[in-house]
């Protein structure tokens, strides 16, 4: 099978791997480059467990072909907590918004990318934000209010 | 066997590609499960031609590349009479990916955009540049060939062209049924009606009884009545896991008259 050479930048740091035909960007970061951060939950599209951010806008790893981020910029939860948590990951802990965790990272990268265009997003844009990804554990409310949390520039209840 | 992926700069070595079982790779949310599964096999071809993404006004209405994403459309402001069928379609990750020309190859429970462009009467551009009528794909869409562009009419105001979609979680649930409708007056009068489903047939087609009933008539309680109880007439709607074909038949004048009421 033929192996073609990508490029990219992830969590601000140029990356290069080899991707197999048909590879999904999820498939290529996890063992590829090593990253575990965005999860594999369906491989289809529906729970959003493998959310990244490419070029700032929150898709799905799974149904991203490999070789088609070439020169672009990826975003995942690996990068968020380098210079300690990230507010995010702070209030998601303070509300006790993570249980099983298998849904995190993929609601993380959903909730950065709906704070870093819109900084004070309303309950229903919140709702709306993490509407592609899935939880089975909590009931999406501490979710809902450590998002909410960030947004208002209050971690603690 | 695996997949072979290529990529072609220009639509038109996109096309002359296509051939065989060769299978287009749009925004990925349809096609990328099927290859994660294993179903798809042999060649992909995919473009990076920028034509694809354009989106340009002509005349009296628009030409939107096939490879436009729900995002796209929704964030164009002349666009606004599509801003509630794309802000229904999946979670905010799926319409950063989906596109345009791909929900016209969506399968049930998908293509509530592929309804509305029906609905609203869209041409689609080829490769090679000839423009056809969308009812003529949706015949024998399996070998369209590749689709460039979807030019549409603008509808003359915010009366005559809307969208009601039926789900059972929100937000982001698959479509139970989606009714997508143009209704020009004519001097108060109803002319030109195109009414348009999914979730009531194999795929996104046109409600002709519902149509017929309206055609001339004044939009009021009285021909809305008729055109809802005539809506499932000609048409086989599906049992599948959403609904069975009995609860769609009951529930799909409810719904065509929300949407009616909404356009008087």
């Amino acid at each position: 099978m033929a192996m073609k050479p990508v490029t990219f930048i992830l969590n601000g740091e140029a990356k290069a791997a080899f991707t197999e035909d048909g590879q999904n960007l999820l498939d290529m970061l996890r063992r590829g480059v090593g990253d575990l951060s965005p999860k594999y939950g369906c491989a289809q599209g529906s729970c959003g467990a493998c959310t990244v951010l490419i070029n700032g806008e929150p898709q799905l790893a799974c149904l991203v072909l490999a070789e088609s981020v070439e020169g672009k910029d990826l975003e995942t939860t690996a990068g968020l907590g380098r210079a300690g948590l990230h507010p995010l990951q702070e209030a998601f802990m303070q509300r006790f918004a993570a249980q099983c965790g298998y849904c995190t990272p993929g609601m993380l990268m959903a909730a950065k990318a709906l704070l870093d265009i819109n900084p004070r997003p309303t309950r229903d844009q919140v709702i709306e934000a993490i509407s592609g990804n899935l939880c089975r554990c909590t009931g999406y409310e501490p979710i809902i209010a450590a998002i909410l949390d960030v947004a208002e520039g209050r971690q603690a209840p | 066997m695996a997949v072979t992926i290529e990529k072609h700069a220009t639509v038109g070595d996109a096309q002359r590609a296509l051939g065989g079982d060769a299978v287009y790779l749009g925004g990925g949310t349809v096609l990328m499960r099927e290859i994660n599964a294993g179903f798809v096999q042999g060649r992909i071809i995919r473009s990076t031609d920028p034509v694809l993404k354009q989106i340009r006004q002509s005349g009296d209405g628009f030409e939107i590349g096939a490879g436009v994403t729900m995002s796209a459309l929704a964030n164009h402001a002349e666009l606004a009479f599509l801003h509630p069928v794309v802000r229904a379609i999946g979670g905010p990750q799926i319409r950063n990916m989906a596109t345009i020309g791909g929900n016209l190859f969506a399968e049930p429970p998908y293509g509530d955009l592929a309804a509305a462009l029906l609905a609203l009467g869209a041409r689609l551009v080829m490769a090679g540049g000839q423009a056809r009528p969308i009812e003529e794909f949706f015949r024998d869409r399996k070998r369209a060939g590749l689709i460039t562009a979807i030019q549409l009419p603008r509808p003359r105001d915010n009366k005559s062209f809307a969208f009601h979609k039926v789900s059972r979680v929100k937000p982001k649930g698959v479509s139970v049924m989606s009714f997508s409708a143009l209704l020009p007056r004519d001097a108060g009068r109803l002319r030109g009606v195109r009414i348009a489903c999914i979730g009531l047939g194999p795929g996104p087609l046109r409600a002709f009884s519902a149509e017929r009933a309206l055609e001339g008539q004044v939009l009021d309680a009285a021909s809305i009545t008729r055109a809802a109880q005539l809506v499932t007439d000609g048409l086989e709607p599906p049992t599948d896991a959403l609904a069975s074909s009995w609860y769609r038949r009951e529930v799909a004048g409810v719904h065509l008259t929300r949407l009616l009421e909404r356009m008087i």
